[in-house]
């Protein structure tokens, strides 16, 4: 059963971790959480990105936005790199979020299949 | 849309994140005895007029520029009026608001529970400076969690840390699991 003691030792895990870690985190991981966010399933991808980034250590920070007014693509996710460098990715499952994390973050590859450019020149 | 009951309370929880509330309460109060579940979200934030208030449940009112219609809170009229149930909303400009969501807890087309665990780890993930109170019951049971505690416990260290938001949520769902077994 857990206790709220249990947070001492997570506290001094967290320290050590933060120590050793130079400057910031490389990336921010941003996910569509208004209402169209979450009625498409912002929820659960939200969920993924924050299991696999405490699993993996991943060198990147996850937040929120509001509505990003594109809300037929949602869920989407957003990826900001340390060079002002942005990639958008839509209809974001927890899959697909778990595979961003693998690929774009920790190899450094954006995933071309899942953004908004490829959805926006595969229409015309 | 709303697959649970959670993820309606998300929205509401938005708001009010969304209002600038520097604190929000959460109450989800189960009765077996009277035979309805209570949902409330009271926060501190900036307030409505009274206009606004009337008009909130109608999709057609946001303050948003991103689009025309809000959905959020008309969701939630769509099931309270669906589960024999009432929705309220009391507010004031500069003081704060109160949306209490009342259902019939054995309606057939009350959506599940929902896991309020990963609400509110979604909620102090998204507004860390914002302080977050649960209250979970069953009848006279209770369960309560305040992120004002856990930040105490933590001193220095971000209550957003993804280690942390997993244990919160895992530690709220226990404490929910514990009061449902007494209540039976
Ligand atoms: N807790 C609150 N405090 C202050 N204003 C609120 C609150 N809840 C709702 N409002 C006001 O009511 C409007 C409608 O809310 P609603 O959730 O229906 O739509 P929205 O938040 O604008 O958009 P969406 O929820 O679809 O992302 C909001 O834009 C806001 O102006
Ligand atoms: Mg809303």
């Amino acid at each position: 059963m857990k206790s709220l003691e249990d947070l001492k030792k997570m506290r001094e895990a967290a320290l050590n971790k933060v120590q050793m870690r130079e400057g910031g985190k490389d990336y921010r991981v941003v996910v569509g959480m208004a209402t169209c966010g979450i009625a498409a399933g912002a929820r659960p991808v939200l969920n993924r990105l924050v299991e696999e980034t405490a699993a993996n250590d991943y060198n990147c920070v996850v937040t929120q936005t509001g509505c990003i007014g594109m809300c037929i693509y949602e869920p989407i996710v957003e990826v900001f790199g340390k060079e002002g460098e942005h990639t958008t990715y839509i209809h974001v499952d927890p899959d697909k979020a778990a595979r961003i994390l693998e690929e774009h973050i920790k190899n450094g590859h954006v995933i071309e299949e899942y953004t908004v450019d490829a959805a926006v020149n595969g229409g015309k | 849309m709303m697959p649970d009951l959670a993820t309606h309370l998300l929205e509401i929880i938005q708001n009010s994140i969304a209002a600038g509330a520097r604190n929000v309460c959460i109450r989800v109060l189960e009765s077996i005895v009277s035979n309805t579940i209570v949902m409330e979200v009271e926060d501190d934030g900036r307030g409505m007029s009274e206009e606004t208030v009337r008009s909130v449940t109608d999709p057609f009112t946001t303050s948003r520029t991103t689009r025309k219609v809000g959905l959020g809170t008309s969701f939630l009229k769509g099931l309270t009026d669906a589960c024999d149930g009432s929705l309220s909303i009391e507010s004031e400009l500069g003081k704060g608001t109160t949306v209490t969501a009342k259902v019939r807890r054995d309606h057939i087309d009350l959506p599940g529970m929902g896991d309020f665990g990963e609400m509110i780890m979604i909620c102090i993930q998204g507004a860390e400076e914002c302080d977050i109170r649960f209250e979970y019951g069953v009848d006279e049971n209770r369960f309560l969690f305040d992120t004002a505690e856990v930040k105490e416990m933590l001193e220095g260290v971000s209550i957003a840390e993804p280690e942390i938001l997993i244990w919160i949520r895992g530690y709220i769902n226990e404490g929910i699991e514990r009061v449902k077994e007494i209540g039976l």
